[in-house]
């Protein structure tokens, strides 16, 4: 099988476009690269909806824990202490299993005039099930580092927000909130990292791959019993999350630029990538 | 393990706790609990090492003992650990044979990896095929332990090349106007000092590492998570304790084995920072 031939028949494989079958026998490096390539596409799904709806609910969290009220604060505390404290892969397992053990109920409902119907089998399935744990998994770490930035907004900034006569939630909106993502932002860049990199994990976490369209690791795993040498597949998925990491890097930089526009170039706080560790 | 447990069946709801609880397999599933513990025991100080050898060869005046320091503690960037270690235990499975294979076989002309197999002589399998059963597990709890060494130094070189950079430059000077040697500055001025600077990166690794345990089962040991996914599966009525699927509870377990764990870990590393800092002139420390 040439590599044209590869990309036609296995580059969307993963979501279920294109051949059926995963190739067998005589494996070639091209149809290597391209179906793990396209088992990436699901790492890429899963890390990016999880940082986007992550990143609202970590900003709630955080807010909520700096609060005085201990109704807010206590919550708060509780779900990062959670998600915290505990592996990725336990939450995984407890996850899938407590969502097996739901109820088989279907639910029509309608949104912006669509007709959807919603199983809750689908939360036994990796796209949603494994998503709203990597959901608050990034909302407990991210709202760990936002509560620490939120706690370091210089105090001469809230008062002069004060003297200009700002306050609640316009003073939050114009002054606290820009100051917070300001300070956070090099941190939470590392966190989106991690994120990116833990969705390797989704592969063992018994979420099952439906008709064989997993993620990187998955089609990697496979070509590595299939051909007994680790010594391909696995440094193509080691590159594919390079060129992933890379990107983030590239995305979040621009957005720290665009952050800390107004500041003098020389107290511009550089993004330092730390090395990506495990959770 | 009570006597009333002769026959389970019988038993009312607490006895019969009583006596699940306590049966051989459950035995087996508090005995993994060891492993964990094993692992970290092992795996720490192993790792502490390999990292604290890799920051000192990134500070060498030697260019090739550099590169190799630098280049093992920067591989961990961007790619996820998981890979590594479904990467390194095949490789240093493979390695370890392939190398024995070429001692104890110089003499064997087939090829080695022969299309999909990879075939070394049987003098040359590790461990040896007809091995009782704990020296496979004992070898493949080796393979795993020194997996989580190699991906953790790699960590842990990062925290103490930073910690060593930190040590305030002109402690060093002041050894080398006491004309001490390079040796001698380096173990009596700056491995004293670097610790405090470390505690923090070391101790955020130390978390993680506890977090990274139950990746053993991945790596075909019978842990925790082995235990708790074979003993939680649904039992029908042919079994001495018949119950539905009680995954979720032992994972519920697990959850709070670790919770508790890091909590306890938290709780430890702070009085150690607070214990380390004595006599240090930094803002936690007294003297000025």
């Amino acid at each position: 099988m040439t590599c044209i031939e590869a990309i036609q028949a296995y580059a969307l494989r993963s979501i279920g476009i294109g051949e059926r079958a995963l190739p067998q026998g005589d494996i070639t490096f091209c149809e290597q690269v391209v179906l793990i390539g396209s088992g990436m596409i699901w790492n890429v799904y899963l890390g990016a909806l999880a940082l986007l709806f992550g990143f609202f609910f970590a900003v709630t969290l955080a807010i909520a824990k700096a609060s005085k009220s201990p109704l807010t604060r206590k919550p708060a505390q509780w779900f990062i202490f959670l998600f915290r404290g505990s592996p990725l892969f336990i939450q995984f397992f407890m996850a899938y299993e407590a969502f097996v053990m739901l109820p088989r109920v279907g639910v029509e409902f309608e949104l912006f005039g669509i007709a959807i119907e919603a199983e809750t089998r689908w939360f036994a399935r990796a796209w949603l099930g494994a998503l709203i744990v990597l959901f608050c998994n990034t909302s407990a770490y991210a709202a760990e580092i936002f509560y620490g930035a939120l706690r370091s907004v210089p105090r001469g900034d809230l008062e002069a927000a004060d003297a200009y006569g700002l306050s609640g939630w316009k003073k939050f909106r114009r002054i606290t909130f820009p100051t917070t993502m300001r300070l956070a932002w090099p941190a939470y860049t590392n966190e989106a990292i991690f994120l990116f990199q833990s969705t390797a994990l989704v592969f063992f976490s018994s979420f099952p791959a439906f008709q064989q369209r997993g993620d990187a690791l998955y089609y990697a795993s496979y070509f590595a019993e299939r051909t007994f040498n680790p010594f391909v597949p696995y440094p193509i998925v080691g590159v594919y999350f390079v060129l992933l990491t890379l990107c983030i890097i590239t995305l979040f930089g621009a957005i720290n630029r665009r952050l800390n526009r107004h500041l003098p170039s020389d107290r511009r706080p550089k993004l330092r990538i730390r090395p990506n560790l495990i959770r | 393990m009570f006597s009333f447990c002769e026959d389970p069946s019988t038993l009312e709801t607490f006895r019969w706790f009583a006596c699940y609880l306590t049966n051989g397999v459950h035995m087996l599933f508090y005995q993994s609990f060891l492993v964990v513990f094993a692992l970290l025991a092992v795996a720490a100080p192993l790792a502490l090492t390999f990292g604290f050898l890799a920051a000192t060869a990134s500070r060498s005046r030697i260019a090739p003992a550099r590169w190799v320091g630098k280049g093992y503690t920067s591989m961990v960037r961007g790619i996820p650990d998981i890979v590594f270690f479904l990467f390194f235990v095949l490789v240093l499975d493979q390695g370890i044979e392939y190398i024995r294979h070429l001692i104890t076989c110089p003499d064997w002309d087939e090829p080695i990896r022969q299309g999909a197999n990879f075939l070394v002589c049987d003098q040359a399998r590790t461990p040896q095929g007809n091995a009782p059963q704990w020296i496979h597990e004992t070898y493949n709890f080796a393979l795993a332990v020194f997996t989580y060494a190699i991906v953790f130094g790699a960590f842990c070189g990062n925290v103490l090349y930073g910690a060593m950079n930190a040590v305030p430059r002109p402690q060093m000077e002041t050894a080398a106007a006491y004309g001490m040697s390079g040796r001698q500055i380096f173990w009596r001025v700056l491995v004293p000092q670097m610790w405090i600077y470390a505690l923090p990166g070391l101790s955020n690794i130390w978390m993680i590492l506890i977090k990274a345990t139950p990746l053993l089962f991945l790596l075909g040991i019978e842990d925790i998570v082995y235990w708790a996914r074979e003993i939680g599966g649904s039992r029908n009525s042919r079994f001495a304790y018949p119950h539905p699927d009680w995954r979720f509870w032992y994972f519920l377990g697990l959850l709070i084995f670790y919770l508790g764990f890091t909590k306890v870990s938290e709780i430890v590393l702070s009085r150690l920072t607070r214990r380390l800092s004595r006599g240090q002139a930094s803002a936690a420390g007294a003297a000025a």
